[in-house]
């Protein structure tokens, strides 16, 4: 009996040894991990005051500053969609989803394919596009982050140009995945430089508009509605300049062909990017 | 409410004979046209309104520029009154060329580039007035309108630019139009007389329409200023 009994006293109080020693490891891990968060948390804070404050305190020059303005602002966007990943999956999602309504709606056949290859390759981007730059400029909105970057000392410009940088990133993540599905779905090669080249510089003047539109878009009562209705006429110079440059170079058109469209299409990038940043301000200014 | 000033009186009723004498020169004076005969009548007017839809969207632009520049909303009321009546006359424009089109071209529409620009530039402004219902402040309204109408008006041209790449079936009257235009004519001094007074006569008349849109628009503005009061 008091065998058992010593037996039993001493097992609780080898247990209780056991858990003090897990309870002083954990304390000490927790301790280690507040110890590394307040770290971290010290270095996140302090990347931040130091570019707020490197305009008055480093005397750099207003360029590197104005970098390091939009860089903030587009790796800010880029690890948003890192952690939270809903833009880039619903884009994707109903890109390809229309991809697959074309092939049904078209009838997608070798023959026809190569026709409505640059086509549905524009519509598709067009309308994922749009899903993008609604949702990158909603978020933005409905949390005041726009205030906050409005309030930010930097120049007006480098916020827009840093948002649209970001919606540049995203269309192009999309397009990169869209690509070799459609060239694997159809059994055409897509990978053609000229035709990435084309989607490149089309990609630039849509986005250019899109971004302020967008801008302008969430600050209305109907905005997911409004904004294809207000981008779509107004970019479709764009649109209509990539469909006709990628389908020739899609049927190997000869080059002399091809160069009107991509010279009008450098000239409206142009034209929309300049556009684009002068009305920027006077969209957000309240 | 200030009475309607004497000015714009006759100016509406000075618009309204011209239109009518004009209606009857278009009928009774102008010569037929060999080729298309009577259809070809509908060229005066399709012109006109061409010309007063466009000129309108253009008034619209330089409103957009100095309301943006002023900050004034009395601009503002002439900038959406330029917009609505640019819009309407496109409309017109449209119709009266498809009219003409389907014995001329043997069809109601065709994707040509001046049809496309045409109706691109009617959707641009389409969606400018919904832009503006969407927003309650006055302010942001005025601002992101003027701001679309600039935009607007910029991408019309791009657009048929971009088109003009394809050839173009409509006909140039005045100037050398494309060797591919069907249904061209030349015009004989009597046209020329109508055309340029039906040109005439709806500049007048967008003169009218202009201003009395303003005063309506002002006085939708003191109506919300008074539904304001009340609710406080």
């Amino acid at each position: 009996m008091e065998s058992r009994e010593v037996d039993k006293v001493d097992r609780v109080d080898r247990v209780d040894k056991v858990n003090r020693v897990d309870m002083v490891n954990t304390v000490d891990r927790v301790d280690r991990l507040d110890k590394s968060t307040e770290k971290s948390a010290i270095t996140d804070h302090q990347s931040p005051i130091t570019n707020h404050q490197s305009p008055i305190t480093n005397h750099q020059s207003p360029i590197s500053n104005y970098l390091r303005a939009l860089t903030a602002i587009i790796w800010k966007d880029l690890a948003a969609e890192l952690r939270s990943r809903e833009l880039l999956s619903a884009m994707l999602m109903f890109a390809l989803l229309v991809i697959l309504i074309f092939n049904f709606a078209l009838e997608l056949n070798v023959k026809e394919r190569q026709n409505v290859t640059s086509g549905v390759l524009w519509v598709t981007f067009a309308f994922a596009g749009t899903l993008g730059l609604n949702r990158s400029m909603a978020t933005e909105h409905d949390r005041g982050c726009l205030d906050g970057l409005l309030l930010a000392p930097v120049d007006r410009s480098s916020i827009y140009f840093g948002k649209m940088i970001g919606n540049l990133v995203f269309m192009f993540i999309v397009e990169a995945i869209v690509l070799p599905v459609y060239s694997l779905l159809y059994n055409t090669n897509l990978f053609h430089p000229g035709l990435l080249l084309v989607i490149v510089l089309g990609s630039v003047g849509y986005v250019a508009v899109g971004t302020l539109l967008a801008t302008m878009a969430v600050q209305t009562r109907t905005r997911d509605i409004l904004l294809p209705i207000l981008l779509f006429p107004l970019v479709l110079p764009v649109v209509i300049t990539a469909v006709k440059a990628s389908s020739g170079f899609l049927q190997a058109v000869d080059m002399a062909e091809i160069w009107p469209s991509l010279n009008l299409l450098i000239v409206y990038d142009v034209i929309f990017v300049a556009l684009a940043f002068m009305f920027f301000d006077y969209v957000v200014e309240e | 409410m200030p009475p309607k000033p004497l000015p714009l009186k006759i100016l509406d009723w000075a618009s309204l004979a011209m239109l009518a004498v004009a209606t009857y020169m278009v009928f009774f004076y102008a010569p037929m046209e060999r080729v298309m005969g009577n259809v070809q009548r509908v060229f005066y007017f399709h012109v006109a309104t061409g010309w007063v839809g466009f000129l309108s969207l253009f008034v619209a632009v330089i409103v957009g520029i100095i309301y943006l520049r002023t900050n004034n909303l009395k601009w503002d009321i002439v900038g959406l009154a330029a917009v609505e009546i640019g819009l309407m006359f496109s409309f017109i424009n449209i119709v009266t060329g498809s009219i003409w089109a389907r014995p001329i071209w043997n069809t109601w529409w065709t994707w040509d580039p001046r049809l496309v620009t045409a109706t691109i530039m009617e959707l641009i402004y389409f969606a400018y007035l919904m832009l503006r219902q969407g927003i309650e402040n006055p302010v942001r309204r005025a601002r992101f309108g003027a701001v679309y109408a600039i935009l607007g008006f910029v991408s019309v041209p791009i657009s048929f630019m971009s088109i003009r790449i394809w050839r173009t079936i409509h006909p140039v009257v005045i100037g050398s139009g494309s060797s591919e235009a069907q249904g061209s004519f030349d015009m004989t001094s009597q046209m020329l007389t109508v055309f340029l007074f039906s040109l005439l006569v709806f500049t007048v008349l967008f003169v009218d329409l202009l201003w009395n849109r303003i005063r309506l628009g002002q006085y939708g503005e003191k109506i919300e200023q008074l539904r304001l009061k009340l609710m406080v």
